[in-house]
């Protein structure tokens, strides 16, 4: 039989049918419901089937709101077999369910404060990792032993050479895109030929270490918060830190060292792709011919064109290292902070080195470089 | 009891991975309101035959029958259905540590069921209550309780639909003997007062002895089932071995001293 409940306001009185399993427990809430915003002076229930726990402890607190307010409470029908477990349960001093507190303006001032004092927090905590990591590489850079190579290599391996092919492709198909825009707009004057000019030094100096930064912060930045995230979450730091290991030197460095060595080869690779691909699209384009492309491209490029580009790369590999491996080891107590963190890494290190690309800018504008 | 129709029902079970045979004809019943044990050495295959049990993994042979629905059987939105009569806790928990204790209870119930947020706060209570837990460590996170809660939590979760069946995965593993010896109790109440069936894999001996009214033994892909007692008057050699060593002598003695209180 199943199970159905109705509360009847005029003779007050709530009549349950059928056995109530916690299945059912959302049509017993609706009649509940009823009957309490009802508060009848008396009530009877009638209770026609055997409820389960989840039932019986709704319906006893039902009964036990309407006793409060002074109204008259009596149960007909079947015993509900389990009040008798309830009340023991019920009568034990277990404290009260915590309620959220009313926003004050003084709770408001006090989570303001706490919320400051943790962004605080934040800049001491990289603070003290930028130590950390600088007291490391002083004590590695005493014996090669310490500098832990093969761990290198294998981070140099992971993020430099399995990241070739999609760096590749990106630095191909941005310089494509370029070249095509570059050379539709300059067609009405004439001046075609500067393609070549916007795409060599477009690439060189700008897209190819930009694109390769943030291909590496979505790659290589989320996977080091990640990695060091479930380390942490696993109390792995912690275990390495209890075998008197310093976790920044094994954890930390060889990912940082590895970045930095691996982010200047990885612009070199999207610099040829960049170039290729612009020589691609001017021969088809321009007709211009691949040797008068290579002429082109000589008048066009000054010699610091390309340092000019390379020299920003082991900078943007230390800012994304630094950065996913702080934020992995930030990582506390929830699966939750571990997505947070892995996202903050990314966007952060992206920011920053696009900050930092300004910051060049400026400075080579400045120097003439 | 004994004429009520066995919960659960498991015959010729067999487990492969590749060449390596796990369980090899394993079979038992397990009776209504009775505290079941599962023991076993490491690599006996307690964890695949729970999985089994609980219609996570189907075995290579054999069936399981739950309530007389036999659940190798069936696909999974039959299953599914299946799933809501029992309830599961997992060696560490398994709580999601990034909703909040009350979260964590409720959750099965607001999968389910379309309930009113008053009534979902009263069921919270009710379960923290059910397991012992004190009421302010509904606003707490998993990461910020102690073990012994988090077994509870965790019991409480189980507890959520009102299961007949309750399936524990190592439920005293890691605590200290206080909060063991309590969540011991917490469980013969449980079963006492609401006549829960319920399977248990544990390697604590002072539990099995306090709570288990019989014990399967997995060796060599078989099964033994028997009472506590009679596992212990078993010849088979690994079994001696593992109940009489010294630990199981100590558990044994405690055994019979709380028995005759």
């Amino acid at each position: 039989m199943t199970f159905s409940a109705h509360f009847d306001p005029a003779a007050a009185r709530l009549v349950l049918q059928g056995d109530c399993r916690m299945d059912d427990a959302p049509r017993l809430a609706r009649a509940l419901d009823a009957a309490r915003a009802a508060a009848p002076a008396a009530l009877v229930v009638d209770i026609g089937g055997a409820l389960d726990i989840g039932p019986s402890w709704l319906l006893r607190c039902l009964l036990a709101d309407l006793r409060a307010t002074g109204s008259r409470v009596e149960l007909a029908g079947r015993e509900p077999g389990h009040f008798a477990y309830l009340d023991e349960i019920g009568a034990r001093d277990v404290g009260a369910l915590p309620v959220p507190q009313p926003v004050t303006p003084i709770a408001w001032l006090a989570s303001l404060g706490a919320g400051l004092r943790r962004r605080v927090g934040a800049w001491y905590e990289a603070l003290v990792f930028g130590g950390h990591v600088l007291t490391g590489a002083a004590v590695a850079w005493r014996s090669l032993k310490r500098l832990r190579i093969p761990s290198i290599v294998r981070h140099m391996h992971e993020t430099g050479v399995q990241a070739i092919p999609v760096v590749a492709v990106i630095a191909l198909l941005i310089s494509i895109i370029s070249a095509y825009i570059g050379a539709q707009q300059l067609r009405p004057f004439g001046a075609e030929i500067y393609t070549v000019d916007l795409v060599t030094i477009g690439v060189l100096r700008e897209l190819g270490v930009l694109l390769t930064a943030i291909m590496v912060a979505g790659r290589t930045g989320s996977a080091y918060a990640a990695e060091l995230g479930v380390m942490r979450l696993n109390d792995e730091v912690d275990a390495l830190e209890s075998m008197g290991v310093n976790p920044y030197e094994v954890l930390v460095l060889p990912r940082v060292v590895a970045l930095v060595l691996v982010m200047p080869l990885l612009t070199v690779v999207a610099d040829a792709m960049g170039l290729a691909g612009g020589a691609l699209l001017t021969s088809y384009l321009l007709d211009l011919p691949w040797s008068q492309f290579m002429m082109r491209l000589d008048s066009s490029v000054s010699d610091t064109t390309f340092w000019a580009g390379l020299v920003k790369a082991p900078v943007f590999g230390l800012l994304i290292a630094l950065t996913g491996t702080l934020r992995g080891l930030q990582v506390r107590e929830s699966s939750r902070e571990l997505g947070r963190l892995t996202t903050v890494a990314v966007v952060q290190s992206i920011f920053l080195v696009i900050f930092a690309d300004a910051l060049f800018a400026v400075y080579f504008l400045e120097i003439d470089f | 009891m004994a004429a009520s129709p066995p919960v659960i029902v498991a015959r010729d079970i067999a487990n492969r991975f590749g060449a390596q045979v796990v369980h090899d004809g394993v079979g038992f019943e397990v009776g209504a309101g009775e505290i079941f044990g599962i023991v076993g050495g490491s690599g006996s295959g307690k964890s695949v035959l729970l999985k089994t049990l609980l219609g996570l993994r189907r075995p290579d042979a054999g069936t399981v029958a739950i309530e007389g629905d036999e659940i190798t059987a069936m696909d999974d939105q039959e299953l599914r259905a299946i799933k809501r009569r029992y309830g599961v806790t997992f060696q560490h928990g398994a709580l999601f540590t990034a909703l909040t204790v009350a979260e964590n209870v409720i959750l099965p119930v607001v999968e389910v069921l379309d309930l009113d947020e008053a009534s979902l706060e009263r069921l919270v209570e009710l379960r923290l209550r059910m397991v012992g837990l004190p009421l302010e460590a509904a606003a707490k996170h998993p990461a910020q309780l102690s073990g012994g809660m988090v077994k509870r939590a965790a019991l409480a979760r189980a507890l959520a639909l009102d299961p007949s069946i309750l399936f524990l995965d190592e439920p005293t593993a890691g605590l200290d003997p206080i909060a063991a010896s309590a969540f011991d109790e917490l469980v013969l109440y449980l079963r006492d007062t609401l006549h829960l069936t319920i399977v248990m894999v544990t390697h604590d001996l002072d539990t099995l002895a306090r709570t288990c009214d019989r014990v399967a033994v997995l060796v060599d892909g078989k099964v033994i089932t028997d009472t506590f007692e009679g596992i212990l008057a078993n010849e088979h050699p690994w079994i001696r071995h593992y109940f009489h060593g010294d630990r199981g002598r100590a558990a044994r003695r405690r055994a019979e001293a709380g028995r005759g209180a």
